[in-house]
C-alpha cells in the first residue's frame, strides 16, 4: 500500500518536472483571478490588479532600497556605521504617503462596494439553500425546484481506493446531477439560505461569494453577460463532505431558458402523476438503492454500515429490521432527527417508499418488507 | 520552609538551585520556566507540524489517499490550534519569561508561582484537547474557527474542545498578568518606560491584548457550550439568535489574538537587527507608538474575517477602512528597520539572516493582508487558498522565523556556549528557501479558485499542490537541523563571552553567559549608555 | 526601589501551581464526562472541585503566612496590586462578551428576524409571522405555522422594579458599608472593621438568596428558562455568572471577615482586604450594567 502510494508521488513529481520542461500545461490551469462574466466581476478583476500592482511596486521600491543597503553597507566591506537613529521628516513622509495611497484605493472599492449592495429591480429571484452536502434551488418566479448533487462519476472517483483515473472525469469535483439554468442579461437576485450548518455559495466567474447561513437569508444579485457554463464549490466549511458540494451555473439566452422552464415542469408532472401508483418491490429495489447512493450513503455510508459515533449503521438497525421499527423508521426519515437531516420535503412519496424499501432488504437487513408511497403519504 | 528572602549584597547563598523533577515541577524561577516554555513549544511545532505533513500528503494530489475527509478536517483544525496555542504563544511568553527579567534589571518575575501555573496549565491543556482523537465522534473537525451550527456537531469531543480552551485561556491571562506586574513594577532603577528595550515594549502591548481577549473567547465558547448542552439559543435564529454572532465575539478575539502571535516577533526582530547593523535602532519612539496604534485598531477590525456574511454596507465599509489603516502603522516598522540597516556595519550571522528574511517574507504576507481588507475584492479571496497563504506568510516566515532568529540571538546567552554557525545558517537557507516553495504557489491555487479546508480537489490545481507539498515536507525536515543545533549548544561549544555579539547592547549582556540563577539579585542603575540597543 | 529592608520576595519551589492545575484539570475532565451523559464524571468533577477548594486554602494560608512574617515588601505589595487589577479587567472583558450578545441579540439579530434593517428577506421568507418585541415572549420558531418550537415561550419577564431594585440598593449599600470597613481599618477601629464587613457580607448573601428565589420564581411560574430562546439564554448567562461572581465575592468577604476578627490586617498593611473590596465594587458595578440593559431598558 504504502510503496504503492509512494511510486504514485514518485510519478506524480516526474511528470510535474516534465510538465514544466515542456510547458504542457493542463487545459484549465490559472495563476491569476478570473475576469467572471459579470459587470461586478470585471470591476473586482480590476480591483485585485490595481491593489496587486500597488503592493508589487512598494514592495519592489522597499526591498531595493533594504537591499541595496545589505549589498553596501557590510562590515566586510569595510562600512563603518553610522551615528543617526531619528528623523522626524522621514517618519511624517512614510506616514502620509501609505496614507495617500490608501486612500487612492479605498475610493473605487468604495464604489463598487456601494453598486454590488443595489439588489432592487431584479427580473428574477432565486433562492438557493445550502444543505450538507448539496444545495437545493427554488426559482422563486417560475414555481421551479430542485436538488442539486456531485455527479455520480465524481462521486464514484473520489471515493478512498476507488483507482478510477481522475483524469478520465469531466470537471472532477466540479460536476453536478443539475446544474441550474440561467438567463444572460438579466437581473437575477439570488438569495442564499442554508437548512443545517454554514455553506457558502461561490462562483468565481460571478464575482462574489456568499454565505448560506440557517435561519437568515442573504440578498445578492447578478447579470451574466456571456453564456457559458461557470463551475463553483461550496466556500465555508460544512462538516466532512464540504470539498464535495459543487455549483454548476449553466447560463443560456432567453428564449432556451423559457423552454428548460417549460421541460422541467413536465417532467416534474409526470413524475407527480406515476408516483401515486404501486410499485413492484423490484422496482423499489432498484431506485431506492439509487436514492440511497445519492442521499443517504454520505452518511450511512455506503454498506449501511454508518460511521460509529456520528452515524448510526442502518445495516441491522432495530429501526430498520423489526416490524415495530417500520413507523419509526418512516417518521426519521420524514421528519429527521438531530443530525439526521428531514427529507419529507426533498423526497417525493414514492422516493421515500424506495428507500425505505430498499434499506429494510439490503445489507442483510431481509425483512421482506415492501413500502408504497401510499404509506408514505399516510405517515406525513 | 525556609524563606527566599534575597538580601542586597549578600546573596550568594541562595544561588543554588532545586534538582530532580521538583525543580521543573515546582519551579518558581524565570529562566526554569521560561526553558520549560521554549521546549514545550517546539514539541508542539512538530506535532502541529506532523499534522500539517498529513494535510500536505493529503494534498499532494487529488484523489482520497491517506486519510477520510472528516479525519482530514480534524488535521486542519488542530494544526492550526496546536500551532497558534502551543506552539507560537508559548513561545514568545518562553522569551518573554527568560528575557524580560534579564532586560529590566530585575531579579525575576513579579509573581513568580502564577508564572509557575501558567506553564504548567498548557500540557494540560493539550492533553485535554488531544484526547478527543480517541473519542466517539472524533476531534474537533469544524475548523480552529469554531464556528457554529457545525461546530455543535461534533461528538464526545465537544466538552473536551470547550474547556482545553477555557484552560488555554487561564494560562495566558495569568501570564499575561504577570508580564504585566513585572514591567510595571520590577523595573531597575533608572530604567524608564521610554528606556525599555523593544521587545519588552511589544510584550507590555502584547499582555495588554491577551487579558483583553481571551476572556472574550472564553465568553464565546461558553456560549457554545451551553448552547450545546443546556437549551441556549445564543447561535441559532429559531430563538433569537445568530450563527454570525459568533463569529462577532470569536472574532473580537481573533483579530488582535493574530497580533498576539506578531508583535513579539516584531520585538525580537527589533532587538536583533541593530545589533547586527551595528547601529541604534532607527525612530525607537516611532516603533512604540506605532505598536501601540496597531494593537488599538487591531480591537476595530475583526469584521474583516467576516466579509460575507452579508453585514450591512456601513459595516462593511467601516471594516475596510479600519483594515486598510493597519497598514500605515506597520509599515512605520518595516520603513524603520530598513532605515536601521542604512549605512550600518552589517555583518549576517543565523539570526540576522532570519530577521532580514522576515522583514521580507512578514511584508509580502501584510501585502495580501491588506489586498483581503479590500472588501469586493475579499468576496473572491475569503475562504481560498490565497487566504492560506496570507496567514502562513506572516505566520511561518513571520513569527515563527522571528521566533527562530531570537533563540539563535540568545542561546549564547542562555547556554553559554556558542551555537553551530555552519548548522544555523544551513538550516536558515533550507528553511527561507522551501517556505516559499510551501506557501508562495498557494497563492495562485486560491486565485484560481482552490476552497480551503477540502482534502480533494479539481485536477487543475494538483500542480501547484505538487510543489507545495514537496516545499513542505522538504521544510519539515529542514526544521530537524533547529532541534540539532539546540542540543548540540547545549551540551558544550565554544564559549560564549558576556556580550556575545559585537553590536549587543542593553542589560541582559551585561551579565554572565549563562546567567546567575536570580538575574539580578542587586538592581542595576541603569544610564543612558546600558540603555536600549 | 522602596525603602524596605529587604529586597523582592521571590518564594521557594511551590507545590501549589501544579496542585491547582491537576485541580482544574480534573476538574474540567469530570465536567466534560458529566456533559457527555456519564454520571461518573459528577464524581470526579466533585474530587476536582474539592482539590481547588483544597489548593485555595493551602495556596493563600501560604500566602497569609509570609505576609504575616513581614516577608513582602512594598514593591511586593504594588505587584499584588498590578495582578488584582488586571485580573479584574479580565473578568470585565468576560462579561463584556456576553453584553455583546445581549446587544447584538437586541441591535441585530431580533429585528433582522422581525423584518427590520438590512435582511428583508430574512423575515420575508422564512419568518413571516414573527414580530420583533424585546423581551422577546415568543421564540421566532414558534411563529411558523404547524411548526414545533424547540424553546419555552415565556409567559412574563421578571420587571425592573420589584426584586431587581432591591437588590440594586442592597448591592449598592453592601458597596458603601465594605468601603466603611475600609474606613475603620485605616483608623485602626477594629470594631468597626468587623461590624461593617459583617454586614456587607449579610447583605451579599441576601443578594444571593433573593436571586435564587427570583430564579425559582421565573423556572416554575414565567416559563423563564435558560431554554427560553436568546432573552432567556442572555437573562440567565449574564445574571447567572453574576450570581457566581457574587457568591465567590460574599465567601471572599466572609474569609476577610474571619480573618479581621482574628487580628490579621494592620491600618497601613492589608492588601487581601483590599483585593477583595475591588472586587466587591467590580461586581457591584456589573450589577448596574445588568440592571439597567437586561432589566430596566
Ligand atoms: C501573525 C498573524 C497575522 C498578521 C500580522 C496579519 C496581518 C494582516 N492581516 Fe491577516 N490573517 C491571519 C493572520 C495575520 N494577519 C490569519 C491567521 C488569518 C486567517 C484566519 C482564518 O480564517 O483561519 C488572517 C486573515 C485575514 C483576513 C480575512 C480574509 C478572509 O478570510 O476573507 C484579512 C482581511 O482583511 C486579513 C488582513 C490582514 C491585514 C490588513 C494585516 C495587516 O496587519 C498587514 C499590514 C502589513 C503590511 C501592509 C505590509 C508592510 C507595510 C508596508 C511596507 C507599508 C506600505 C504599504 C502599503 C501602503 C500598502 N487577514
Ligand atoms: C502559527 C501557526 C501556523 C504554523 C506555524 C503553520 C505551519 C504550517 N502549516 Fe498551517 N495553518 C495554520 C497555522 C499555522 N500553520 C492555521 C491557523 C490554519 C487554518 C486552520 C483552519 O482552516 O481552521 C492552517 C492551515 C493549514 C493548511 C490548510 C488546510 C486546509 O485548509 O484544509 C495547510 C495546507 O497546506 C497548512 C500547512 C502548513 C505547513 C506545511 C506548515 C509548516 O510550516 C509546518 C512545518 C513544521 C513541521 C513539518 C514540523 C517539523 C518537522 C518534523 C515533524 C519532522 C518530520 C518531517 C517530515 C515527515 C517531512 N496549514
Ligand atoms: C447529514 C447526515 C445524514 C444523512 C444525509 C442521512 N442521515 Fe439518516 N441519520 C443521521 C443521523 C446523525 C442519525 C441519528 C439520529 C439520532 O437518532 O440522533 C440518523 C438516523 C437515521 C435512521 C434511524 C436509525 C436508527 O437506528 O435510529 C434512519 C432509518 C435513517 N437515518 C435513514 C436515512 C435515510 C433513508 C437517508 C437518506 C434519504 C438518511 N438517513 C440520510 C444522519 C444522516
Ligand atoms: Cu457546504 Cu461547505
Ligand atoms: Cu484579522
Amino acid at each position: 500500500m504504502f510503496f504503492k502510494k509512494l511510486k504514485e508521488c514518485l510519478t506524480g513529481i516526474t511528470a510535474l518536472w516534465l510538465m514544466a520542461w515542456t510547458g504542457a500545461v493542463h487545459a484549465e490551469w490559472g495563476l491569476n483571478l478570473t475576469r467572471g462574466v459579470t459587470p461586478i466581476s470585471h470591476e473586482v478583476y480590476d480591483l485585485h490588479m490595481l491593489i496587486l500592482w500597488v503592493v508589487t511596486i512598494i514592495g519592489i521600491g522597499v526591498f531595493s532600497v533594504m537591499f541595496w543597503s545589505i549589498l553596501h553597507h557590510r562590515k566586510s566591506k569595510g562600512a563603518v556605521s553610522a551615528k543617526f537613529h531619528h528623523s522626524t521628516t522621514a517618519e511624517i513622509v512614510w506616514t502620509i504617503i501609505p496614507i495617500l495611497i490608501l486612500v487612492g484605493m479605498a475610493i473605487p472599492a468604495t464604489k463598487t462596494l456601494i453598486k454590488m449592495e443595489q439588489t432592487g429591480d431584479a427580473d428574477m429571484t432565486i433562492k438557493v439553500t445550502g444543505y450538507q452536502w448539496k444545495w437545493k434551488y427554488d426559482y422563486m418566479d417560475d414555481g421551479l425546484s430542485f436538488f442539486s448533487v456531485l455527479a455520480q462519476d465524481s462521486n464514484d472517483a473520489r471515493q478512498p481506493g476507488s483507482n478510477i483515473d481522475l483524469n478520465s472525469i469531466d470537471h472532477y469535483l466540479l460536476d453536478v446531477d443539475q446544474p441550474i439554468v440561467l438567463p444572460i442579461n438579466k437581473k437575477i437576485r439570488i438569495l442564499t439560505t442554508a437548512n443545517d450548518v454554514i455553506h457558502a455559495w461561490w462562483v468565481p466567474a460571478l464575482g462574489w461569494k456568499r454565505d448560506a447561513i440557517p435561519g437568515f437569508i442573504n440578498d445578492n444579485w447578478i447579470i451574466i453577460e456571456e453564456p457559458g457554463t461557470y463551475r463553483g464549490q461550496c466556500a465555508e466549511l460544512c462538516g466532512k463532505d464540504h470539498g464535495f458540494m459543487p455549483i454548476v451555473v449553466k447560463a443560456v439566452p432567453e428564449e432556451e431558458y423559457v423552454a428548460w422552464v417549460k421541460k422541467m415542469k413536465m417532467a416534474k408532472a409526470a413524475a407527480a402523476a406515476s408516483g401515486d401508483r404501486d410499485f413492484s418491490k423490484d422496482e423499489l429495489m432498484a431506485s431506492g438503492k439509487e436514492l440511497y447512493s445519492k442521499n443517504c450513503a454520505v452518511c450511512h455510508m455506503a454498506e449501511g454500515q454508518g460511521i460509529p459515533g456520528t452515524f448510526p449503521a442502518l445495516a441491522g438497525s432495530a429501526i430498520a429490521t423489526t416490524p415495530e421499527g417500520l413507523p419509526d423508521h418512516i417518521d426519521r426519515i420524514l421528519h429527521g432527527k438531530n443530525l439526521m437531516p428531514p427529507f419529507g420535503e426533498q423526497l417525493s412519496d414514492a422516493d421515500i417508499a424506495a428507500v425505505v424499501t430498499y434499506e429494510r432488504n439490503a445489507w442483510g437487513n431481509d425483512t421482506g418488507d415492501v413500502v408504497q408511497p401510499k404509506d408514505i403519504k399516510a405517515a406525513r | 520552609m525556609s524563606e527566599a528572602v534575597i538580601h542586597n549584597g549578600h546573596h550568594d547563598h541562595h544561588d543554588h538551585k532545586p534538582y530532580g523533577i521538583g525543580r521543573w515541577l515546582f519551579s518558581t524561577n524565570h529562566k526554569d520556566i521560561g526553558t520549560m516554555y521554549l521546549v514545550f513549544a517546539l514539541i508542539m511545532f512538530f506535532v502541529g507540524g506532523a499534522m500539517a505533513m498529513v494535510i500536505r500528503a493529503e494534498l499532494f494530489q487529488p484523489g482520497l489517499q491517506f486519510v477520510n475527509p472528516l479525519f482530514f478536517n480534524s488535521m486542519t483544525t488542530i494544526h492550526a490550534l496546536v500551532m497558534i496555542f502551543g506552539a507560537v504563544m508559548p513561545a514568545g511568553v518562553g522569551l518573554a519569561n527568560w528575557m524580560i527579567p534579564m532586560m529590566i534589571g530585575s531579579p525575576d518575575m513579579a509573581l513568580p508561582r502564577l508564572n509557575n501555573m501558567s506553564f504548567w496549565i498548557l500540557p494540560f491543556a493539550f492533553t485535554l484537547l488531544l484526547s478527543t482523537f480517541f473519542m466517539p465522534g472524533g476531534a474537533p473537525a469544524g475548523g480552529w474557527t469554531m464556528y457554529p451550527p457545525l461546530v455543535l456537531q461534533l461528538g464526545d469531543g465537544f466538552p473536551f474542545l470547550i474547556f482545553a480552551i477555557h484552560f488555554l485561556g487561564i494560562s495566558s491571562i495569568l501570564g499575561a498578568i504577570n508580564i504585566i506586574a513585572t514591567v510595571f513594577n520590577m523595573r531597575a532603577p533608572g530604567m524608564t518606560f521610554m528606556k525599555l528595550p523593544l521587545f519588552v515594549w511589544t510584550w507590555i502591548i502584547t499582555a495588554f491584548l491577551l487579558i483583553a481577549t481571551m476572556p472574550v473567547l472564553a465568553g464565546s465558547v461558553t456560549m457554545l457550550l451551553t448552547d450545546k448542552f443546556f437549551g441556549t439559543s445564543f447561535f441559532s435564529a429559531a430563538g433569537g439568535g445568530d450563527p454570525v454572532m459568533f463569529q462577532h465575539v470569536f472574532w473580537f478575539f481573533g483579530h488582535p489574538e493574530v497580533y498576539i502571535l506578531i508583535l513579539p516577533a516584531f520585538g525580537i526582530v527589533s532587538q536583533i537587527i541593530p545589533a547586527f547593523a551595528r547601529k541604534p535602532l532607527f525612530g525607537y519612539e516611532s516603533m512604540v507608538y506605532a505598536t501601540a496604534s496597531i494593537a488599538f485598531l487591531s480591537f476595530f477590525v475583526w469584521a474583516h474575517h467576516m466579509f460575507t456574511v452579508g453585514m450591512p454596507l456601513t459595516g462593511e465599509l467601516f471594516f475596510m477602512y479600519a483594515t486598510m489603516s493597519i497598514a500605515v502603522p506597520t509599515g512605520v516598522k518595516i520603513f524603520n528597520w530598513v532605515a536601521t540597516m542604512w549605512k550600518g556595519s552589517m555583518t549576517f550571522e543565523t539570526p540576522m539572516l532570519f530577521a532580514v528574511s522576515f522583514v521580507v517574507l512578514f511584508s509580502i504576507g501584510g501585502f495580501t493582508g491588506l489586498m483581503m481588507g479590500i472588501t469586493p475584492v475579499d468576496f473572491q479571496y475569503h475562504d481560498t487558498y490565497f487566504i492560506v497563504a496570507h496567514f502562513h506568510y506572516v505566520l511561518v516566515p513571520g513569527a515563527i522565523f522571528a521566533l527562530m532568529a531570537g533563540v539563535y540571538f540568545w542561546l549564547p546567552k542562555w547556554t553559554g556556549h556558542m551555537y553551530d554557525e555552519r548548522l544555523g545558517k544551513i538550516h536558515f537557507w533550507l528553511s527561507a528557501i522551501f517556505v516559499n516553495m510551501l506557501f508562495f504557489p498557494q497563492h495562485f491555487l486560491g486565485l484560481a479558485g482552490m476552497p480551503r479546508r477540502i482534502p480533494d480537489y479539481n485536477v487543475q490545481f494538483t500542480e501547484w499542490n505538487m510543489v507545495s507539498s514537496i516545499g513542505g515536507f522538504a521544510f519539515g525536515l529542514s526544521q530537524l537541523i533547529l532541534v540539532w543545533v539546540v542540543i548540540k549548544c547545549v551540551r558544550g561549544g565554544q564559549k560564549a563571552t558576556d556580550q556575545v555579539w559585537e553590536g549587543a547592547h542593553g542589560l541582559e549582556w551585561t551579565l554572565p553567559s549563562p546567567p546567575p540563577f536570580h538575574s539580578f539579585t542587586t538592581p542595576p542603575q541603569v544610564t543612558d549608555a546600558t540603555a536600549h540597543s | 526601589m522602596s525603602e524596605s529592608h529587604s529586597a523582592y520576595f521571590i518564594p521557594e519551589p511551590s507545590r501549589w501551581p501544579i496542585v491547582g492545575t491537576l485541580a482544574l484539570f480534573v476538574s474540567f475532565i469530570g465536567g466534560a464526562i458529566m456533559l457527555n451523559g456519564s454520571g461518573f464524571g459528577t464524581f470526579i468533577l466533585g474530587l476536582g472541585a474539592g482539590a481547588i477548594i483544597y489548593l485555595f486554602s493551602g495556596w493563600f494560608s501560604d500566602v497569609i503566612c509570609e505576609s504575616i512574617r513581614g516577608s513582602y515588601n512594598r514593591q511586593v505589595d504594588t505587584s499584588f496590586r498590578w495582578g488584582m487589577s488586571w485580573f479584574i479587567f479580565s473578568e470585565v472583558m468576560f462579561f463584556a462578551a456576553f453584553f455583546g450578545a445581549l446587544f447584538y441579540a437586541r441591535i441585530y439579530s431580533v429585528p433582522w428576524i422581525g423584518g427590520e434593517g438590512a435582511k428583508l428577506p430574512t423575515h420575508e421568507f422564512l419568518w413571516p409571522m414573527f414580530e420583533a418585541i424585546w423581551p422577546l415572549m415568543t421564540t421566532p420558531d414558534a411563529t411558523i405555522e404547524g411548526g414545533t418550537t424547540a424553546y419555552n415561550q415565556i409567559k412574563e419577564v421578571i420587571p425592573a422594579w420589584g426584586v431587581p431594585a432591591v437588590n440594586t440598593l442592597i448591592l449598592l449599600s453592601s458597596g458603601v458599608t465594605v468601603t466603611l470597613a475600609h474606613w475603620s481599618l485605616k483608623k485602626n477601629n477594629r470594631k468597626g472593621l468587623c461590624w461593617w464587613l459583617f454586614a456587607t457580607v449579610v447583605l451579599g448573601f441576601l443578594f444571593v438568596t433573593l436571586q435564587a428565589t427570583e430564579y425559582a420564581h421565573a423556572y416554575h411560574e414565567l416559563g423563564l428558562k435558560l431554554s427560553s430562546g436568546i432573552y432567556g439564554s442572555t437573562f440567565f448567562m449574564l445574571t447567572g455568572f453574576h450570581g457566581f461572581h457574587v457568591t465567590m465575592g460574599a465567601t471572599m468577604l466572609t474569609v476577610i471577615l474571619a480573618r479581621s476578627i482574628k487580628g490579621h490586617f494592620t491600618h497601613e498593611n492589608h492588601f487581601a482586604f483590599e483585593a477583595v473590596a475591588w472586587y466587591w465594587h467590580f461586581v457591584d458595578v456589573v450589577w448596574l450594567g445588568l440592571f439597567i440593559f437586561v432589566y430596566w431598558l
